[in-house]
């Protein structure tokens, strides 16, 4: 593949074998703890990706909002972007799978490489990226006309992945949201039925069921409870070994809790955001080299 | 709403429940002073009316009578709690009875048709058709049959035609960007607006007469009233199905998206489900709009007095025009027939409204409750968001 570790300091190693590129109909066998092998047809290579930017730039019409990001997201591990509101890390976020063009007015400029390859390189479908790189949002979104089972398989049904073993996929994915005990006995009600945390979880079981590489959270748990809360960072946890996690949160306990890597954007008044320090997150808490990271650890602004 | 009380109201096992207090309840104390204030407005009135001056006509004795009795009764409720509960029911009963006084023209006219048509009503009006039935004959002889087929076939076909086009340019107008949307709103809207006689018209005018002679498809038949009642309900039907897919949360389009779906797979897999008990209700709504139209049969469907049930070939009755033919006749027979299908047509659009609100029932309530999922348009949201001519009963329907 091509070389898309030169910017990712020590990480661990690759736990994934390297992706295989973006075929039109890639074959995927999914064996995961306690479930049975699943076979997708259609959908992500197996594996976590990396995704590094590449001197990202964003606009919203002619207002920079986002100004030479360089960061490198290494596979298998939890990226944090922490920083005060209107800073840019939800809209580096939507960089990231292509959600950012959605807005009417939006443009970028510099380079997104998922495992050394930019995707908006002409010849990539956003489609194909978006299915890659699965997204969570702010706000808990099942489909409410959709039943909990069907909310799980949506991506399929939406991405047109074919699946060998549905019922085993629906288990697997909410086995990994930490959904699947509260809900194996009513999986034919609503979604929207759940409680909010609930309803997130299954939202993340929707975005793992179609077997993403990535994994984007925008403020999970901004809408939830600190129990909910809980139960959402665990789930995060126990993903990070299958699945390369980037999460903005506005929480720094949380940051600390469950990211390996953390980069703080700051944005002075009339600006654009900038990446202002990076690194692994033990360091930057205990030991940030910029005193306004250390600031605004220590909660001092922001 | 009553979820949340229904706890409180549970009778405790311990001590006695403490008395509730309810400062805005009207008491059985404040009905009295209501009956008692309108009962010495009427006679205030009629004295000052009948025995100290000449009167100015029951208009006038309606409204003399009116402010006295907000007057008295304000007068007498502030004597018994207060100015201010006495200015808060004062309130309240001019709000009220501006209501009722909005309900009564419709009632009126329910009534006035329902006391007409009803004794017109009978089984045999649902089997027969006008056949050797003379303006001598009583009533009872012959029935609406042709029409009740005539309409059915009419508005079924309208359906068939209209429905997926609405749907088709609601999606179009909310769910792209096309700079052509402000165009095709300004057309909708515009034809919205358009006056029913002018559609028949233009029917008329593009096929029956150029090609009526020749061709039977293109003559007086149903399928040329069914063209011209499309352009009655395009435009309403659109209107009502975009303003639901408005409704439809934009996380939703999103979440979807961000699934790997495309825009196209969105909107069918996601947008148009969501919204499907608020698609349902639009398209009742058009089919009300359109069931009740006359004028753009006169030169499409152009009537019969027996059974055509072949919508493609020759003339075809339909209720309206069924209604339209027989109250414009001399013979009073021929005038309860009219107004038997008035009747009947009314209650076809009540069925249909009741069906719309029906489907498009509130039946996301034990998610509201918990604030969080995102709500789904209902029928009730659709009344409340529609635009001017798309809904003539829903002030009644709120009123009541």
């Amino acid at each position: 593949m091509t070389d898309f570790a030169t910017d990712v300091p020590q990480g661990p190693p690759r736990l994934a074998p390297p992706a295989a590129p973006d075929a039109e109909q890639t074959q995927t066998i999914n064996v995961l703890p306690g479930g049975p092998p699943v076979k997708l047809v259609g959908g992500p290579p197996p594996g976590a990706a990396t995704i590094e930017s590449r001197g990202a730039h964003a606009w919203f019409g002619d207002h920079l909002v986002l100004e030479d990001v360089h960061i490198a997201m290494p596979p298998g591990e939890v990226t944090a972007l922490i920083g005060p509101s209107g800073c840019g890390k939800s809209t580096f976020l939507r960089l990231l799978n292509r959600m950012h063009e959605l807005v009417p007015s939006a443009s970028l400029a510099g380079e997104i490489l998922l495992d050394g390859e930019d995707i908006y390189r002409p010849g990539i479908r956003a489609q194909q990226v978006r299915m890659r790189i699965g997204m969570v949002f702010q706000k808990p979104n099942p489909f409410p006309a959709m039943s909990i089972r069907d909310n799980v398989l949506a991506g399929l049904k939406l991405a047109r992945i074919k699946c060998s073993d549905k019922a085993g996929l629906v288990e697997q994915s909410l086995l990994r949201a930490g959904l699947w005990r509260e809900v194996r006995d009513r999986l034919g009600s609503p979604g929207g039925a759940l409680s909010g945390g609930q309803q997130q979880r299954l939202c993340i079981a929707r975005a793992l069921a179609v077997q993403p590489n990535a994994l984007l959270m925008d403020e999970p748990c901004s809408a939830l409870d600190p129990t909910s809360t809980r139960r959402i960072e665990e789930t995060i946890a126990e993903l990070r070994h299958n699945v390369t996690i980037v999460i903005v949160t506005h929480n720094m306990q949380q940051a600390y809790r469950v990211s390996d890597r953390c980069a703080f954007f700051l944005a002075a008044e009339n600006e654009p955001g900038r990446v202002v320090e990076q690194g692994a997150t033990e360091t930057m808490f205990s030991a940030p080299e910029d005193q306004r990271t250390l600031a605004y650890v220590e909660g001092r602004f922001g | 709403m009553v979820a949340a009380l229904a706890p409180a109201a549970e009778p405790t096992a311990g001590p006695a429940p403490p008395a509730r207090r309810r400062p805005r309840e009207f008491t059985a104390v404040d009905y009295g002073t209501i009956g008692g204030s309108a009962l010495s407005a009427l006679t205030l009135t009629w004295l000052i009316f009948a025995r100290l001056t000449d009167g100015v006509g029951w208009l006038g004795f309606l409204v003399v009578a009116y402010v006295a009795f907000l007057v008295l009764f304000g007068l007498v409720t502030a004597d018994r709690i207060g100015v201010l509960a006495a200015k808060d029911r004062l309130a309240t009963v001019t709000i009220t009875s501006g209501a009722m006084l909005l309900l009564a023209p419709l009632l009126w006219l329910v009534g006035y048709v329902l006391v007409k048509g009803l004794p017109g009503l009978r089984p045999s009006f649902f089997t027969h058709d006008m056949r050797g039935v003379t303006p001598t004959m009583p009533a009872s002889a012959g029935g609406g049959l042709h029409a009740i087929i005539g309409s059915l076939q009419q508005v079924g076909l309208a359906l068939l035609i209209t429905v997926p086009l609405a749907v088709s340019t609601a999606v179009f107008l909310n769910e792209t960007r096309s700079r052509l949307r402000r165009p095709v709103r300004i057309v909708v809207d515009a034809m919205s607006g358009m006056p029913s006689v002018v559609a028949g018209l233009f029917i008329y005018a593009t096929f029956v007469i150029p090609y009526g002679g020749q061709i039977d498809l293109f003559g007086f038949n149903g399928f040329m009233a069914a063209l011209a009642l499309s352009m009655i309900m395009l435009p309403t039907i659109t209107r009502t199905v975009e303003v639901v897919l408005r409704l439809v949360p934009d996380g939703l389009r999103e979440a979807s998206l961000s699934l790997g779906a495309s825009r196209a797979r969105t909107v069918w897999s996601v947008v148009l489900p969501t919204a499907r008990s608020g698609v349902t209700t639009a398209v009742v709504l058009g089919i009300a709009r359109a069931v009740g139209e006359t004028a753009p049969l006169l030169f499409t469907a152009f009537g019969y007095q027996l059974i055509n049930s072949n919508p493609f070939a020759n003339p075809q009755e339909s209720l309206p025009l069924f209604v339209f033919r027989s109250i414009t006749q001399p013979q009073q027979s021929m005038i309860d027939r009219g107004f038997t299908g008035a009747l009947v047509l009314m209650l076809v659009v009540l069925g249909l409204f009741a069906l719309a609100r029906f489907i498009g029932r509130d039946r996301t309530r034990s998610r509201r409750r918990t604030g969080q999922a995102p709500a789904m348009p209902t029928g009730a949201d659709i009344f409340e968001a529609l635009p001017g001519p798309g809904a003539p009963v829903s002030v009644a329907q709120k009123g009541s």
